[in-house]
């Protein structure tokens, strides 16, 4: 009898913690992003993102810079890694399928995503900063490109390994090669599932800092030139946070509700495409 | 299922052009790694490998580095954080596969999703305006005293509380990876054969010893690797720490103290490296950087690849 109730008080103590630790990971989220909530929108405003940064001490600066720059660094890394990504899905699903080259090119994937983004900065300063001797946005978009390309590859790769197999049959028995049954019927049956992939890895990238710092660098002046250092949202809350005055502070909280914002926005609409998509 | 198509130059072509952008994957981790290696070069030679990796002096006028600091720092950080989140993760998972009613496990696993889709630099500002302020006027006061008689450990917490160090560091860095923990071992739950838990069930079995003597044994291999996955995650995090670590080369003894890891020391420092062999050994730290994270990296996916094949027989 006694053991029982030990048994059953033990039960409910190790379950109320487990229900406590999934309540304490929702406090989190709730902390920090209604943190970020309040603090951005009350920096909020227009000259936000009509001006470029005023000198400390004159109103009305603005982050015009950051955000343009951050648009085009992502926008080329997105050009650049989507196309890499989803061709290399493609051989790991189709022509590469079940081969062990296709095992070990989707583990190395799998570690890729996870390593370290800041080593890949170091990386890209080796090989494009260095030898031209400047910062350029070209770096940081490529920097960029390189953590995408393993993220759409693995997402391309699944999705293709969804679409039936009858299905490529069907298009072989009419006599199409490979290669159009791929572009012509599979890519079509997998079209949802590769733009959720690429969306997720839109978010995936929009938010990372580490690798921009000595690629792309930062510039408070306007610059629509990727050749030369640009400025982007991460590297610019990165240098305003740290930094000693408070309306820099202010617009830090700006910038990172907008990218917080764009962020779990693209994530929540992948999530919902694959539930409506892959039910 | 192998597909042998002959010939047609479309797809020679095709398939060519594929397999190069799949390789693109290994180029760049040989890539890295050879650059690395080639740029570091300078500072090898000059201070070898276990000089390097052992001494504890950085010292840019001197031009003298060794890594032992920031390996510390890092080791240290990551170990803090990962004793953190493994036991607010594992209950997570538990709560999700086997507590949750259905209504709530959708929002609970969306939350603790976008928890992981936060970038990591809204994390480092986050815990540099609001959780450091809160760590030097309540929590880290407390600990001080709550501790202050207890030899051993309250060496752990002397100094003054600044909000600035180790452990408000450690803490931002638990939680981000509480999301990768958690969703690794939620999967790795879910793999329980309904039939096994219901047999222990139908034996008197409670929920907890469900859980306790047949989930979380046999999903340990999983779960292992997510935490392997999430240490190597952990190593390599950067911006989330760069805040409120105050990148100082020192053995500490105290969690209330500054401290630098090898990549708060890369995103302060690279950038300002005004002697060849300074970014050198930037360098030779990013490689040795890279290094312990691919180990990790690999050993867990192995461990995660062989839960994934022994449960889906």
């Amino acid at each position: 009898m006694k053991r029982e109730q030990i048994r059953k008080i033990e039960g409910v103590i190790a379950l109320s913690l487990s229900t406590f630790s999934a309540f304490l990971g929702l406090f989190w989220l709730v902390f920090i992003l209604g943190d970020v909530l309040v603090h951005g929108i009350a920096a909020l405003n227009l000259s936000l993102f009509v001006n470029d940064p005023a000198p400390v001490g004159v109103s009305g600066g603005g982050l015009r810079n950051a955000f343009v720059g951050q648009l085009m660094i992502t926008l080329f890394a997105t050009l650049i890694g989507v196309p890499v990504g989803v061709l290399g899905g493609t051989f790991l699903a189709e022509y590469a399928r079940g081969t062990t080259i296709a095992k070990v090119i989707s583990i190395l994937s799998d570690i890729m995503v996870s390593v370290p983004s800041i080593v890949i900065g170091t990386f890209i300063y080796a090989i494009m900063v260095k030898p031209l001797g400047h910062f350029s946005g070209w770096a940081g978009a490529v920097a960029l490109s390189i953590i995408m390309i393993p993220v759409v590859l693995r997402t391309t790769e699944g999705m293709l390994a969804l679409v039936s197999w009858d299905l490529r049959e069907a298009a072989f028995a009419l006599g199409a090669p490979y290669y159009k049954v791929i572009i012509q019927v599979v890519y079509r049956g997998a079209a949802t599932g590769i733009l959720t992939g690429i969306l997720l890895s839109i978010a995936r990238v929009a938010g990372e800092t580490a690798p921009l710092l000595f690629t792309s660098f930062n510039n408070s002046f306007f610059s629509l030139d990727m050749n030369h250092s640009m400025s982007s949202l991460t590297a610019t809350i990165f240098q305003y946070a740290m930094g000693p005055y408070a309306i820099w502070h202010t617009q830090a909280w700006a910038a990172s509700l907008v990218i917080t914002v764009f962020i779990l926005f693209l994530t929540i609409l992948g999530r919902i495409i694959i539930k409506w998509r892959y039910k | 299922m192998a597909v042998t198509f002959k010939k047609n130059p479309g797809d020679i072509i095709f398939s060519f052009i594929t397999a190069i952008a799949a390789c693109t994957v290994v180029f760049f981790i040989i890539g890295i790694l050879f650059v690395l290696i080639k740029e570091s070069s300078l500072s090898r030679e000059k201070f070898g490998i276990v000089q390097f990796l052992t001494s504890t002096a950085w010292n840019p006028v001197t031009g003298t580095f060794g890594a032992l600091t920031t390996i510390y720092g890092t080791f240290v950080t990551t170990v803090l954080s990962l004793l953190m989140a493994i036991p607010v993760a594992l209950g997570i998972a538990i709560f999700v596969t086997e507590i949750a009613p259905n209504f709530l496990k959708g929002p609970i696993g969306i939350a603790i999703e976008l928890l992981a889709a936060i970038p990591s630099i809204i994390y480092g500002m986050w815990g540099l305006f609001t959780l450091s302020p809160l760590m030097r006027n309540y929590i880290e006061p407390v600990l001080q005293k709550a501790t202050a008689g207890i030899p051993l450990i309250n060496v752990l917490f002397q100094g003054t509380p600044m909000g600035i160090d180790i452990l408000t560091a450690s803490i931002i860095l638990s939680i981000m990876i509480i999301p990768f923990t958690a969703s690794i071992a939620r999967d790795s739950f879910n793999l329980t054969p309904a039939v096994v838990k219901e047999s222990a069930y139908a034996l008197g079995a409670t929920k907890w010893e469900v859980v306790k003597d047949v989930v979380i044994p046999y999903s340990k291999l999983g779960v292992f690797g997510g935490i392997l996955f999430s240490l190597g995650r952990a190593i390599g995090e950067t911006m989330a720490v760069a805040f409120v670590l105050g990148n100082n080369h020192k053995i500490f003894t105290s969690l209330f103290d500054t401290a630098a890891t090898i990549t708060v020391t890369l995103a302060n420092e690279f950038t300002e490296a005004d002697k060849d062999i300074y970014l050198s050994s930037l360098f030779y730290l990013a490689l040795v950087l890279f290094m312990m994270s691919f180990i990790f990296l690999a050993i867990a996916k192995i461990f995660l690849l062989k839960a994934e094949r022994r449960y889906s027989r």
